[in-house]
């Protein structure tokens, strides 16, 4: 398993446009964050005030997290088959691989 | 806003002669498409599908930030307080659309900085209908009724397009884009109830110069786009240009009448046969002056936004020394 990094397919950022970030948006309290976009932004302040401005416009959010794009590590889409396909054959893993008498079934 | 469906995608440089391993690759990758599903910036790709998609969705970037320009002239001068707050939310989100567009071209493995420089340098194409020039108040509603509107028309489809990134920035673009048309068009019939017949005159005239650009806007006839082929195939396009176009006219020309316009083109008419409104020869001479840089507004709409980015590119540098010290600082703290 080789892991590649996420967002932009350029490592390093050029020289103008200040590093890349992913945000993501809690759209309203109780549920989780979740990815919505990217931005350049030159440092923390800035990356949460633009995704405010970006990705909030009409109350999608109460929450915004940015993360530097170059310090999220993801699995390599090449090993997806291998790596995620075993639980197909596990399928007693689910509730419904048991057939209970119909007077609990409900379980 | 603003795609326009130009068939520019780069001539066709798949190789001749492939390795074994590329060509599985390739098989797997037609499968895929062929299956419906998406393909995510870190999958393969062939190389061509990967031109053609970087080629449109900076184009489309690049228009949605052009096209903050032509209605951005008008917020200084909007009617009432209330015009003036929902253009200068309409031109916000179309510079935010630009940004979501980048941010999607750019998991193509350009750059924005390589992106803005080619648009600067003239190198890089935005939409034929920003270079046209917004005379009047009643241009702004033009714009949203109709240049929105064919925006829309063009853009759902893309929602479903294959490449993943582009498809999900494109629902979001999507969602914020009916307010966009129906703001302009309460904004026409606003005027054409209650407004001077002066008023009234200036919303015909300036339908009459915005309708066949918009219409130009769908792109060139299917006959004549020799890669929508292409494109249809591997799920970047998703229906015809004539298709659209057609879906457009017929939906426009219902709503002109509620609005009480004309539309300017005498054979405009419903065919029951078809099932279709009929319409006019379009001046595809005209389509193709614009693109090619020769449009009523083409050298001042570059011009502006090279003058905004030069007179913005201090603010660019100082963020960046900010977050230099502050980082130089944490690090001897």
């Amino acid at each position: 398993m080789t892991t590649v990094k996420t967002g932009s397919a350029l490592e390093k950022p050029a020289a103008n446009e200040g590093p890349l970030w992913e945000v993501f948006i809690r759209s309203k309290s109780g549920l989780d964050h979740k990815h919505c976009g990217s931005l350049h932004a030159a440092d923390p302040q800035m990356a949460i005030q633009l995704a405010r401005d970006v990705y909030t416009r009409r109350q999608e959010g109460c929450s915004v997290w940015v993360v530097r794009s170059d310090h999220i590590v993801a699995s390599d889409p090449g090993d997806k088959d291998m790596y995620f396909d075993p639980m197909e054959d596990k399928v007693y893993r689910h509730p419904t691989f048991y057939k209970l008498p119909s007077e609990v079934d409900h379980m | 806003m603003y795609t326009q469906s130009m068939d520019t995608g780069p001539k066709d440089e798949r190789k001749a002669v492939r390795t074994v391993e590329e060509a599985e690759l390739e098989r797997r990758f037609d499968a895929k498409i062929d299956a419906g599903d998406f393909i995510e910036a870190k999958d393969w790709m062939p190389d061509h599908y990967r031109k053609t998609l970087l080629r449109q969705i900076s184009q489309h970037a690049h228009s949605e930030i052009v096209g903050m320009l032509p209605e951005g002239n008008w917020i200084t001068r909007a009617p009432t307080l209330k015009r003036k707050a929902i253009l200068l939310a309409k031109v916000q989100d179309e510079g935010g659309h630009g940004l979501y567009l980048y941010a999607a071209a750019e998991t193509l493995g350009t750059s924005r900085d390589q992106m803005i420089d080619a648009l600067h340098a003239g190198k890089a194409k935005y939409s034929s209908i920003f270079n046209y020039p917004t005379l009047t108040w009643a241009d702004i509603g033009t714009i949203g009724w109709l240049v929105d509107g064919a925006a829309i028309m063009n853009q759902v489809p893309i929602c479903r397009c294959s490449y993943a990134p582009y498809a999900r920035a494109m629902i979001r673009v999507c969602r914020e884009e009916s307010f966009h048309q129906r703001q302009g068009f309460d904004s026409l019939l606003v005027m054409m109830r209650e407004g001077t017949p002066e008023q009234k005159a200036m919303v015909q005239d300036a339908v009459d110069r915005w309708w066949w650009p918009c219409l130009m806007m769908f792109g060139p006839p299917d006959d004549q786009s020799p890669n929508s082929a292409q494109g249809m195939r591997w799920g970047i396009k998703r229906v015809s240009n004539d298709t659209l176009r057609q879906k457009f006219v017929d939906a426009t020309a219902e709503q002109a009448k509620v609005l009480g316009v004309t539309l300017p083109d005498p054979l405009l008419k419903w065919n029951a046969e078809r099932g279709h409104h009929d319409f006019g020869p379009i001046d595809w001479s005209e389509f193709w002056r614009v693109v090619a840089g020769d449009g009523p507004c083409n050298r001042d709409r570059l011009a502006t936004r090279v003058k905004a980015w030069d007179d913005g590119a201090w603010v660019r540098e100082a963020a960046l020394a900010h977050a230099r010290k502050q980082a130089t600082r944490q690090e001897a703290a």
